[in-house]
């Protein structure tokens, strides 16, 4: 089983009821392997005509209360964000998944992280937020997608699970298995047909002076909550690290391998791996930056996460970006020299 | 005292926000009578699309929502699909479903989706403001078309039900006009009938166009254009039923 499809399998087991999806490499796993499990279920597989009908889709299954995902590689994550901000707006649920590949544009089908930016500042209009999982393994994209669909559930947000075409093809054992799940509020916003009660609407349309503000400060105030709560990263090594390496997904893994080399030479290299790219690990980073530190944030991109990085950090060391935008994958070789070099330029003593 | 009309359940006791004379206000009330004639009031999903009845779910009292313009058909799809014992049904304009919800329109009714369409024909887009539809007759002036609609630069009006007409997928699809009293009654005959193809559980999707007024943006009274709707509109869209193979 490869990435992409035991991602399916757990959001089967996650029980999502329906998917909707458009065939796009590098993802192309996910809908062929939904479109023989999910009627095996008796649950629901439609292919679209497109990822802005496929969106809308979920929009649809959504609102009657069900759980609903779809998958995409970056460009149609791109079409699908005239939906997230219209499930955002509506504070509807959803799991989208984006096995990302190289842009601007067509770009290409290799692996890339340069969709950072779009899934956690937003691609859509207007004032609001996504979760962003960001699983670097095969046994964690199944992990991620139990707890995409609770997430969602529980905040009434669209749930980003972001990987690439490196773990949506890798295979490596797992556990399929379902964990406790949260306590989840009842959907009883969800439409489905007005018997015995007062009309379920659904909108994400705010009319009137300060209607729509006082809806987005009550979404605000659920975003603040998700950062409060739900911060997931994993650090290494960190605390005698006079490099903290930053990196997410499959970067983290290539980043996991140089810092066990540069150890070997008596570099001392710790890291920390964002799980959640939202909420960002702001707290965590900023706690372990100080001047005897160098951060070096290394992402498959021209530089994107390191913004944020930059931000936690807050001036209180200095932070070096390595990146290797579209679709090129940095071997472990490649970080190792990028650290020694860190250990000549700022005289880092071994 | 013999009661000839009364109010119906599903449309609620408040005043719309339409403009005197449009027809959206009778389309809502011939819905809303349906779906309290085939008792379906308390398993009816409706969709409202981005136009001038944005804010249907305010005059509907059933369970609603609003979603992105032009993109109903396919929320109706992820409704029905995962509810099939659910009554779905759409409510989109000419702009909403001819212009920006081409797609959506076509590759639903392509899917054969269970679901029942009411398709609002006014020849503009009215919330925006009075621009070109789709729909807008030739020499029609509109906001966008200050010289008229020329074949030449815009094209010819699109015939919606026409195209939808030659999908398998489509298996009911019919023109009415409200316009008189008696075209409005055959209105209501071709909705109940696009309803209950849905009840009785039939295999695709049926769909009504409704030729309607806004006189504010074809800058006519309110009885000029229910003789415009007569006289000029069913020239281009004429009124009938394409298809019925249920
Ligand atoms: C993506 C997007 N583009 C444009 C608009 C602006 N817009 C709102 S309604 C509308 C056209 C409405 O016309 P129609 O569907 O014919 O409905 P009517 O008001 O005539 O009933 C447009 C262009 C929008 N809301 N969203
Ligand atoms: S602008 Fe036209 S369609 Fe809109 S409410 Fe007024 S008359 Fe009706
Ligand atoms: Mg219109």
């Amino acid at each position: 089983m490869c990435g992409n499809e035991a991602l399916a399998e757990a959001a089967i087991l996650a029980g999502c009821d329906a998917y909707f999806g458009y065939p796009i490499t590098p993802q192309n796993e996910i809908p062929a392997y939904m479109s023989r499990r999910m009627p095996e279920e008796g649950r629901v597989f439609v292919q679209s005509e497109s990822e802005l009908a496929a969106i809308n889709m979920v929009f649809g299954a959504s609102a009657t209360g069900k759980r609903a995902m779809t998958s995409s590689s970056s460009p149609g994550i791109s079409l699908m964000q005239e939906g997230i901000s219209y499930l955002a707006g509506a504070e509807l649920p959803a799991v989208v998944v984006n096995i990302t590949r190289g842009g601007p544009g067509l770009g290409n089908i290799s692996p890339a992280q340069s969709d950072y930016f779009q899934a956690t500042r937003g691609g859509g209009h207007g004032d609001y937020r996504t979760i962003v999982l960001a699983p670097s393994s095969v046994q964690e994209m199944v992990d991620c997608m139990l707890l995409a669909f609770d997430l969602a559930d529980q905040y009434r947000m669209t749930v980003l699970v972001l990987a690439d075409g490196i773990l949506g093809q890798m295979m490596e054992p797992i556990v399929l298995e379902k964990k406790p799940s949260r306590e989840l509020p009842p959907k009883d916003w969800a439409l489905t047909g007005a018997k015995g009660r007062e009309q379920n609407i659904i909108r994400s349309l705010w009319l009137g002076e300060g209607v729509l503000e006082k809806h987005n400060n009550k979404l605000k105030a659920k975003y603040e909550q998700v950062q409060e709560n739900e911060v997931l990263c994993e650090q290494y090594e960190v605390d005698d690290a006079e490099i903290v390496v930053v990196a997410y997904g499959v970067t983290a893994r290539i980043v996991r391998g140089a810092a066990a080399k540069a150890r070997e030479e008596g570099i001392k290299v710790g890291w920390i791996r964002p799980i959640t790219l939202w909420p960002f690990p702001t707290e965590q980073i900023s706690k372990v930056a100080n001047e005897f530190r160098i951060f070096l944030t290394v992402e498959m991109s021209a530089g994107q996460m390191v913004e944020d990085v930059k931000l936690a950090v807050a001036g209180k060391a200095p932070v070096v970006f390595y990146g290797r935008p579209g679709g090129s994958v940095p071997t472990v070789d490649e970080l190792l020299d990028k650290i020694r070099q860190l250990t000549l330029r700022h005289e880092i003593k071994i | 005292m013999k009661t000839v009309f009364k109010r119906t359940p599903t449309l609620k006791d408040c005043p719309t926000h339409y403009c005197p004379g449009c027809g959206h206000g009778t389309a809502h009330r011939l819905i809303a009578e349906i779906i309290d004639e085939l008792g379906i009031h308390d398993r009816t999903i409706g969709i409202a699309p981005v136009g001038c009845a944005v804010l249907a779910y305010d005059y509907f009292d059933i369970d609603m929502t609003e979603v992105a313009h032009g993109r109903a058909p396919a929320v109706a799809t992820g409704m029905k699909r995962t509810n099939p014992d659910k009554i779905i049904f759409s409510y989109q304009g000419d702009g909403d479903l001819a212009a920006i919800g081409t797609g959506e329109i076509i590759h639903a009714a392509h899917r054969g989706e269970q679901i029942t369409v009411i398709f609002i024909n006014n020849a503009v887009f009215g919330m925006t403001g009075g621009q070109m539809a789709p729909t807008t007759m030739l020499n029609q002036v509109t906001a966008t078309t200050p010289k008229g609609r020329t074949r030449a630069s815009e094209g010819y009006p699109l015939q919606v039900s026409e195209l939808l007409a030659l999908l398998p997928g489509a298996i009911y699809v019919e023109r009415c006009a409200l316009s008189t009293p008696a075209q409005i009654r055959k209105a209501k005959k071709a909705i109940k009938h696009a309803f209950e193809l849905q009840t009785n559980n039939a295999k695709g999707l049926a769909f009504v166009e409704l030729l309607c007024t806004c006189p504010i943006y074809w800058r006519m009274t309110p009885a000029e254009s229910i003789e415009w709707i007569e006289k000029e509109m069913t020239k281009v869209f004429p009124l009938g039923c394409l298809k019925d193979t249920k």
